[in-house]
């Protein structure tokens, strides 16, 4: 480290790594998250990428970015605009000015900002900076991409190889930025390229020559020190939310002795749960990629009739497509959870986007009255805690769970502390030869648990229970086919009731803040870190907020209405037009709700979050 | 859990549920289930490990009447919903009740993507070409120029053949029954139970009420033998009242000859080879009768070979890795990953 140029101190800073589709951002992104974690930091990420896999090069919809947030606290997301920008060319520029702060550093590949570049991202002028109004941030050219290939020379390597590595060139200069060692960047880089050697050698030569570059030119007048987390000792790793999520279930699947089963359909942003689940054999799971959506959940169907934990997962089109089959998991109240990695709708919509507007069609979608479990997931990590609450509650009260993530979290990256699995509850079904006190000849498969009306399992292989379930109505004595109207009152009620009454094992609703506030802020689901940091802001210009978030939809806490009731003022806030404020209104009469409603495909921003929950409080 | 260890033999009516049979006297369907209540009993297996599944449709009921455990699921997916049954739990013996409509119309592409992965499962086709349960539409199995409610001027479609697309998803077993001939029927169960992989069996069922007398031409007793073949592996491809007809090759084609007339000998009546893994000549056999009359309709097993099975194929993978890997806690896993920090 040079001595002449200066460490500045910083709680927290927001880095955006960004490029071509195939310029390697998101492995620069990864890279810079993990070995932050792993020197201490907090972090929180957004990869913001498209659908196109490779779009025409140097083009403003091929862009593809990775910003990460890291500090000592307060990373409750991943931060609305960037300190630092790495443009690999001027579309990656342009697409990002809205993401940056007056003073931001914007390093970017110089190499890459010719005319024709310049032209590709539909700039009139030579002077990006100039046309884009930057004249404020601190632009640092770098020739990213020649400099790349004089530190390669030698290595045998064609040019095409060389440029690849570019991506570790600029997080070379990042990490000397913010004072990384390489040493954790080099191990991670050896781990990730294990099968090829000659690749880890040129990245690592990349890297530590990007690295000494900006060191020995001394790029900028101070360099930063980010300080570490102060919290928690014990043992982590970095997980995304789908990461997560694939944990629980496994975590679940443990302790309830039950083999995994997963059902599943590739579908943008839930796939990485079928990759994940495949690769774990060595926990005997069976995840099976189906012929489309819909043999997707009905395998999942057939396994937990068989006894399985069973699992499909997928996005709000594919959803849709399972919905017939997943009203046949309420009607024969099979354990099943559905996992809906939300992306912006209607139809294909915007698949690599995130948004919350499946809450509807996870509460509603359905023929008939149909009640069911509703969970979302409120960050990466809770992932782990929601996908095992899923897996307990279909298990253990035979429903079908619909868990709500979404690509934001989904995708997104914190670290995560290994959990202490005593900790977490017991799974128990209600197996009919361990909780079944009458004869086995008496029997019949609607039989109900008189505390919490779930019904019996009994599994195929069982003795003396054999017995036929299906989609018509059955009599509740009998299980015979009925349409006997009394029956069909009696059945609608009880499968509504069995739902209900799965409150009293839910966690009671927080309230965060100023629990004596006027004002409520209520959120659910993935937009809990933006909604947090919000609440604490306002709390920080010294007025009064409180805040609750919900990780459980249907049921809801059991404590709901009382604290609803206890504020003059509610503002939900969601990324959709207003499903849960209507959720809400339609359980509890009389609230004063007020709405915020952004549907972007983009994260909420702190900043306005604050501005319009300030004007409320101020009505 | 206590196990029965005494091998008991079970008789046809200890596979029938409680449930009142509710189908239209004079139904297909009634024989169907009295050959499979049968077929159980022969193969003697336990009805606490047998699953029935079934879609919707005049078939489908038939899981409410097997005392066994059994799911009538949703139209056209019994057949998805059985492959998660038999892979979650591959001890089970399970069979799916399906039609037409249901396996060859709204359930087409798992019909033809269970066969092509060959699960363990046996499926019995009930084809009536005729939409019984909504009362009287064609169905993908229905004639060209079929009048029915739905086509008061006849279709305007060509059929499925079950056979060309269980050949095309390059299926394992096909064979062919006719509702009413109870013996070869309940066989012809049997036999699918035994074969490991995805068993298809067509059962030519007659839906009295809404497409009556559709295989009379078939299944009466004074036209089923010069009508019909009943192939059996291994043996001369002979039919006729008389046993003096038989199958012969011409160029690349099936004749049908009398035996003694014309030049034709036995010697050149051909052998039914069901094992062949080349389909060409199975799938002429089972076409036959379908498109004209000059050919008898094959029944019995047409196809019976042996393939990797899925379900085995996917239990064999999980001990692969796991005879590779010592095993862990789940706690175990998290702590031994690559990617691993401890705060202190």
């Amino acid at each position: 480290m040079p001595t002449n140029t200066v460490i500045t101190d910083l709680k927290q800073v927001t880095i955006r790594f960004s490029g071509d589709s195939g310029d390697g951002m998101q492995l620069s992104g990864t890279l810079f998250s993990t070995l932050s974690a792993i020197f201490g930091n907090n972090i929180s990420t957004f990869p913001d990428y498209p659908a196109e896999i490779r779009a025409p090069q140097g083009t403003l919809h091929g862009v593809s970015g990775f910003q990460v947030r890291i500090g000592s606290q307060g990373i409750y997301n991943s931060g609305d605009k960037a300190d630092v920008l790495v443009a690999m060319n001027p579309a990656a520029l342009k697409v990002n000015i809205d993401n940056l702060k007056k003073d931001s550093i914007v390093i970017y590949d110089s190499d890459s900002f010719e005319s024709k570049d310049l032209e590709k991202a539909l700039f009139i002028t030579d002077d990006p900076f100039k046309e884009l109004n930057l004249s404020t941030v601190q632009a640092i050219p770098v020739a990213i991409t020649s400099l790349t290939k004089s530190s390669l020379q030698g290595m045998g390597m064609d040019n095409k190889e060389m440029i690849r590595s570019k991506n570790m060139f600029a997080l070379g200069i990042v990490c000397w930025l913010f004072n990384r060692p390489l040493e954790i960047a080099d191990q991670l880089l050896e781990q990730k390229f294990a099968k090829k050697p000659n690749l880890v050698q040129a990245n690592i030569k990349a890297l530590t020559d990007g690295y000494n570059y900006a060191s020995n030119i001394h790029m900028t007048a101070s360099t930063y020190r980010i300080e570490t987390a102060e919290n928690n000792k014990g043992f982590y790793t970095d997980v995304n939310g789908n990461l997560a999520t694939v944990y629980g279930l496994i975590a679940a699947a443990e302790k309830s002795g039950l083999q995994l089963f997963l059902g599943s359909y590739p579908i943008t942003p839930a796939t990485d749960i079928l990759h994940e689940l495949s690769k774990r054999k060595d926990f005997g799971v069976k995840a099976l990629q189906m012929e489309d959506e819909i043999a997707g959940i009905s395998t999942a169907i057939g396994a937990s009739f068989a006894g399985a934990l069973a699992v499909t997962s997928t996005s709000g089109p594919g959803l849709a497509l399972k919905s017939e089959a997943l009203n046949l998991a309420v009607m024969t109240e099979l354990p099943l959870v559905v996992i809906d990695v939300q992306r912006a709708g209607p139809s294909t919509g915007m698949p690599t986007k995130s948004e919350q507007t499946d809450l509807n069609q996870a509460l509603y979608g359905r023929s008939g009255e149909s009640p069911i479990v509703v969970i979302a997931a409120t960050s990466p990590t809770n992932c782990f805690d929601s996908a095992y609450w899923a897996s307990k509650i279909a298990l253990e009260h035979m429903t079908p769970v619909v868990l709500l993530t979404d690509g934001y979290i989904a995708n997104g990256s914190a670290a995560w502390k290994i959990p202490d699995m005593d900790e977490y509850p017991d799974i128990k079904p209600n197996y009919v030869q361990v909780n079944y006190k009458g004869a086995p000849e008496e029997w019949s498969p609607y039989f109900r648990d008189e505390e919490s009306m779930v019904r019996y399992w009994a599994v195929p292989g069982t003795p003396k229970y054999m017995h036929r379930i299906g989609g018509l109505e059955k009599d509740a004595k009998t299980g015979i086919l009925s349409t006997d109207p009394d029956n069909h009152q009696f059945m609608v009620d009880s499968r509504k009731e069995k739902i209900d009454r799965i409150a009293n094992d839910l966690p009671l609703l927080e309230v965060l803040g100023d629990k004596d506030a006027d004002t409520l802020i209520v959120g659910w689901g993935g937009t809990y870190g933006h909604l947090l940091e919000a609440m604490m802001k306002i709390r920080g210009e010294g007025k009064k907020i409180a805040f609750a978030h919900f990780n459980f939809i249907s049921p809801l806490p059991a404590n709901t209405e009382e604290v609803l009731r206890r504020y003059k003022k509610i503002v939900v806030a969601e990324q959709n037009m207003g499903q849960f404020a209507a959720y809400l209104k339609s359980i509890y009469d009389g609230l004063n709700i007020f709405k915020f409603n952004r549907v972007k495909g983009q994260p909420f921003i702190v900043s306005r979050l604050v501005e319009e929950f300030i004007k409320i409080i101020d009505k | 859990m206590e196990q029965d260890i005494t091998i008991q033999e079970r008789q046809p009516k200890d596979y029938k549920s409680i449930n009142a049979v509710r189908w239209c006297p004079g139904c297909g369907d009634h024989a169907i289930l009295n050959c499979l209540y049968k077929a159980m009993a022969e193969l003697n297996i336990e009805q606490e490990n047998t699953v029935l599944i079934s879609g919707i449709g005049c078939s489908s009921r038939l899981v409410y009447y097997m005392n066994t455990y059994g799911m009538h699921t949703i139209h056209g997916r019994p057949i998805a919903i059985a492959t998660g049954v038999k892979v979650a739990n591959p001890n089970l013996s399970v069979w799916v009740a399906t039609g037409d409509g249901d396996s060859l119309s709204i359930g087409g592409n798992h019909f033809i993507h269970a066969i092509r992965r060959n699960v363990n499962i046996n499926i019995i086709l009930f084809n009536n070409k005729i939409y019984g349960l909504t009362k009287g539409q064609y169905s993908p199995t229905s004639d060209r120029g079929f009048v029915s409610k739905s086509s008061p001027y006849g279709t305007v479609e060509d059929p499925f053949h079950p056979a060309e697309l269980c050949f095309g998803a390059r299926g394992t077993f096909f064979a062919r029954s006719i509702d009413v001939d109870l013996k070869n029927q309940t066989d012809l169960m049997v036999e699918s139970a035994k074969h490991k992989g995805t068993s298809v069996l067509e059962v030519l069922q007659n839906c009295v009420i809404f497409n009556n007398g559709i295989y009379k031409k078939y299944s009466e007793k004074e036209f089923r033998d010069d009508k019909t073949i009943f192939l059996k592996h291994g043996e001369k491809m002979i039919f006729g009242k008389d046993n003096n007809k038989g199958l012969v090759l011409d160029g690349w084609n099936l004749k049908a000859v009398t035996i003694g007339e014309d030049g034709y000998s036995m010697d050149d009546v051909l052998v039914h080879d069901a094992a062949s893994l080349d389909n060409t000549l199975q799938m002429k056999l089972a076409l036959m009768g379908t498109d004209s009359d000059d050919l008898p309709l094959a029944l019995g097993v047409i196809r019976n070979v042996t393939a990797p099975v899925y379900d085995e194929e996917v239990e064999k993978q999980i001990t692969e890795v796991q005879e590779k890997l010592p095993k862990k806690s789940f706690t175990e896993f998290l702590m031994s990953s690559s990617n691993l920090w401890e705060k202190k």
